[in-house]
């Protein structure tokens, strides 16, 4: 919990930071380690992890400090996946020396992540995956298995892995959590590419790699509970951004609109103005959201705000395609290509139309989604199952 | 392009907890005065107004002073304690001229700005919950049409009017101003229409050699009747939202009790995947409900659009809601018996009340420079 540290606090340290190293002759690694050391990297992590055990909320004052004064930094959107997946599980699981080894490197920039986890055979069915880690008479781990839809795979130097160590126990339970060495010989790295034509992701093979049980988190079998802190992370930060007014795709639709009324008919006119309603009403509940963290009443309500944005991102991105008319007709380029970060505006209506696609696939399909609202918000009775009772080996497949 | 500077001063979408002791304090007076059982009932009595809940409501919670000032004789809230009155009203469909009398007529005599005199006599009498005051338009009446209604005489039929029965004083736009005439005078009528919404009587009203008290001239009229008509939509979204709340709640309660099939209804996928959806859109339009209020409350530039957009949105989803939980109680649904139905017709009425969904549109449409072809 925080301690009595206050904004005030905390302003004073990022003033001291910036006197120490400021960042008009200190390279940028170097600032960005110093600041991790100073604790205010990510203030509610514990002291000597980069933060300050402070509340979370008095991060924002750390980050107008440091931008007002030029300082660099670690680009959050480039090592999205460390961020927001692997840092809160190592945090939550991880042993003293794992957090040491690993946090610094990672909110720096030096060491990008992946996540492991996906497979051909499981997706919205996560538990169900095949890939197989042995322990071999040394106690280390041999792995074998594919994954798929690992975006940074082909840059990543470590991995958050699950897999199945015990066959022979229901699904759930017999997956241990591990972190994976990129570098290993037996990783292969191939690019997936994707309806929009270029290759965002990848898709990974696995062949006897070899994982000390030293970079093993949490027990051996409790897997899946560890990727729940993972996968909760995934939908908060996939949902949690904040948007100014017109801020998402609807801003460029209206700018279209505006800028080229011969495009303009009624009928694209009634559907705009409906979007653009429910992209303000998406808005607003987002920022309600975040006034209820900030007051320190989480809701619920964050299980939603993924739904309505992958529905809104995909009418928007469609109506554009439409508005455009000839234009509408033609894609910029079909090469593959290998982007770093997914970048909406910066393209054309029919990539946003194709990327946009996959919002409500993933990070949980929407269809996943809808059950996780009903079951644990509503509180409605749960689908009948066969599956949670019977041996991994013995599912259907 | 201004929208997004607009936007920089983030509203407060939130409820305090002054706001909750209220809600409680309403939601308690609505279980043991309006359940379900007696707003059926009282719809087919001669009057569905129950008069000691109102007096219950307006006078001794305080509810239909809040927006008044103190020193006029009110509680000195805002438009976001009425909105949670609201959003308790919408939960229970009790018939209470609380939206048309304590907001839209409070809010048009508010604007009038009268420190004594008729205006602020009429204002006191209302926010102590001693008379009801209802404005003599036709229900339907959006914001936009405010200024244009500003027509014509005393002599006139003016038909659709909201809860004109209950009504002590009604507010009538002429080409002259605003008058104030009482129901009981001379050469008024008000004759009664059968509603599609039994909770919310309709009424003819016909003028004919009425008397009428001039509160203020046509100028200063036309900004007052469209500021109360903008109240009147904005915290009409919280109604919708209590209605829509409601639904989401007893469908759900009823689908874990209903089983079909050896389970309960609610564990098939085609249902909880509806009501799921619908606990998205319930989510949104309190944002969209809470940011209308507070909008209307703090005086914001962003008034209009707020309310607006609230308005195209939580009709909507009243509608949705309410079509759902008829759809989703199955047979029991369409009984007469089984209060779905009040719902249903709030729902549909309310979507047509102070402007359909689709006018509010258009409104968003000239705000945010959206131009029609």
């Amino acid at each position: 919990m925080s301690t009595a540290i206050d904004a005030a606090q905390i302003r004073r340290r990022t003033q001291e930071l910036l006197a120490a190293h400021p960042p008009a002759t200190t390279g940028r690694t170097d600032f960005l380690q110093a600041r991790f050391d100073a604790g205010l990297a990510w203030v509610h992590y514990p002291v000597g992890l980069g933060g300050l055990d402070a509340s979370r909320s008095l991060q924002p004052v750390v980050d107008a400090e440091l931008a007002a004064a030029g300082a660099p930094d670690n680009d959050p959107r480039r090592i999205g996946i460390g961020l927001g997946m692997a840092a809160p599980t190592i945090l939550g699981y991880g042993t003293e020396e794992q957090k040491q080894r690993f946090l610094r490197p990672l909110w720096v920039g030096e060491e990008v992540w992946c996540q492991l986890f996906s497979e051909p055979g499981a997706g919205s069915d996560l538990a169900a995956l095949g890939t197989r880690a042995v322990r071999d008479e040394g106690g280390d781990w041999v792995v074998d298995g594919q994954k798929v839809w690992t975006s940074s795979a082909h840059v990543a130097r470590w991995a958050i892995l699950i897999a199945r160590t015990d066959p022979d126990v229901p699904k759930h339970q017999g997956i241990s959590y591990f972190i994976c060495d990129m570098t290993d010989p037996g990783v292969e790295v191939r690019p997936l590419r994707q309806i929009t034509g270029e290759a965002e992701f990848n898709e990974v093979f696995l062949t006897g790699v070899r994982i000390p049980d030293s970079r093993r988190l949490g027990p051996v079998g409790d897997g899946w509970k560890v990727a729940q802190t993972t996968l909760m992370n995934e939908r908060v930060s996939i949902g949690g951004a904040r948007i100014p007014r017109e801020g998402g795709m609807i801003g460029t639709v209206a700018r279209t609109w505006r800028e080229q009324p011969a495009l303009r008919t009624h009928d694209l006119h009634q559907r705009l103005l409906t979007l653009w309603v429910e992209a303000e009403v998406a808005r607003l509940t987002g920022e309600r959201l975040r006034q209820q963290l900030v007051a320190g009443q989480p809701g619920p309500e964050g299980s939603g705000m993924k739904l309505a944005f992958a529905r809104l991102n995909q009418e928007i991105s469609g109506l554009e395609v439409e508005l455009l008319g000839d234009e509408g007709l033609l894609y910029s380029d079909w090469t593959m290509r290998r982007p770093e970060i997914v970048d909406f505006t910066g393209r054309d209506a029919g990539y946003r139309y194709l990327r946009s696609k996959g919002n409500s696939i993933e990070g949980g399909t929407s269809e996943v989604l809808l059950n996780i609202v009903a079951e644990r918000v509503l509180g409605l009775p749960v689908e009948p199952r066969n599956d949670k009772d019977v041996a991994w080996k013995d599912l259907a497949r | 392009m201004t929208a997004q500077t607009e936007a920089a001063q983030a509203p407060d979408l939130l409820y305090s907890e002054a706001e909750e002791d209220l809600r409680s304090a309403v939601r308690s007076l609505l279980a043991g005065r309006a359940d379900a059982p007696a707003v059926i009932a009282g719809i087919e009595s001669d009057t569905p107004y129950d008069l000691r809940l109102w007096e219950s409501l307006a006078a001794g919670i305080g509810a239909a002073g809040l927006l008044v000032p103190e020193k006029l004789g009110g509680q000195g809230a805002t438009h976001r304690e009425a909105a949670v009155v609201l959003e308790e009203l919408g939960r229970s469909v009790a018939p209470a001229p609380y939206l048309t009398s304590a907001v839209v007529a409070t809010e048009i005599l508010l604007a009038l700005g009268a420190g004594d005199g008729p205006v602020a006599g009429l204002l006191a009498e209302l926010a102590a919950g001693r008379k009801v005051a209802v404005l003599a338009l036709p229900f339907s009446t959006p914001p936009a049409d405010g200024a244009a209604a500003m027509t014509g005489t005393l002599e006139r039929t003016v038909t659709g009017v909201a809860e004109a029965e209950a009504a002590d004083v009604l507010l009538v736009p002429t080409a002259d101003g605003l008058y104030a005439v009482e129901t009981g005078g001379d050469g008024v009528a008000v004759q009664a229409l059968v509603p599609l919404d039994l909770t919310r009587p309709l009424a003819t009203v016909t003028l004919s050699g009425a008397a009428g008290t001039l509160l203020a001239d046509a100028g200063p009229a036309a900004a007052a009747v469209s500021k109360g008509l903008l109240a009147g939509a904005g915290l009409l979204a919280s109604e919708q939202l209590g209605l829509a709340e409601w639904c989401l709640t007893e469908t759900v309660r009823h689908t874990r009790e209903r089983h079909q099939f050896n389970r309960p209804v609610g564990s098939f996928q085609s249902l909880k995947h509806r009501m799921a959806q619908l606990w998205l859109e319930v989510v949104s339009a309190r944002a969209a409900a809470r940011n209308a209020a507070d909008a209307l409350a703090t005086g914001s530039p962003d008034a209009p659009l707020a309310v607006a957009v609230a308005q195209a949105y939580c009709s909507r989803v009243a509608v949705n809601a309410a079509e759902e939980c008829v759809q989703l109680h199955g047979g029991i649904g369409m009984t007469w018996e089984h209060p779905a139905h009040l719902y249903l017709k709030r729902a549909k009425a309310d979507s047509i009340a102070y402007g359909t969904a689709g006018r509010h549109r258009e409104t968003v449409a000239g705000l945010v420079e959206l131009p029609a072809p």
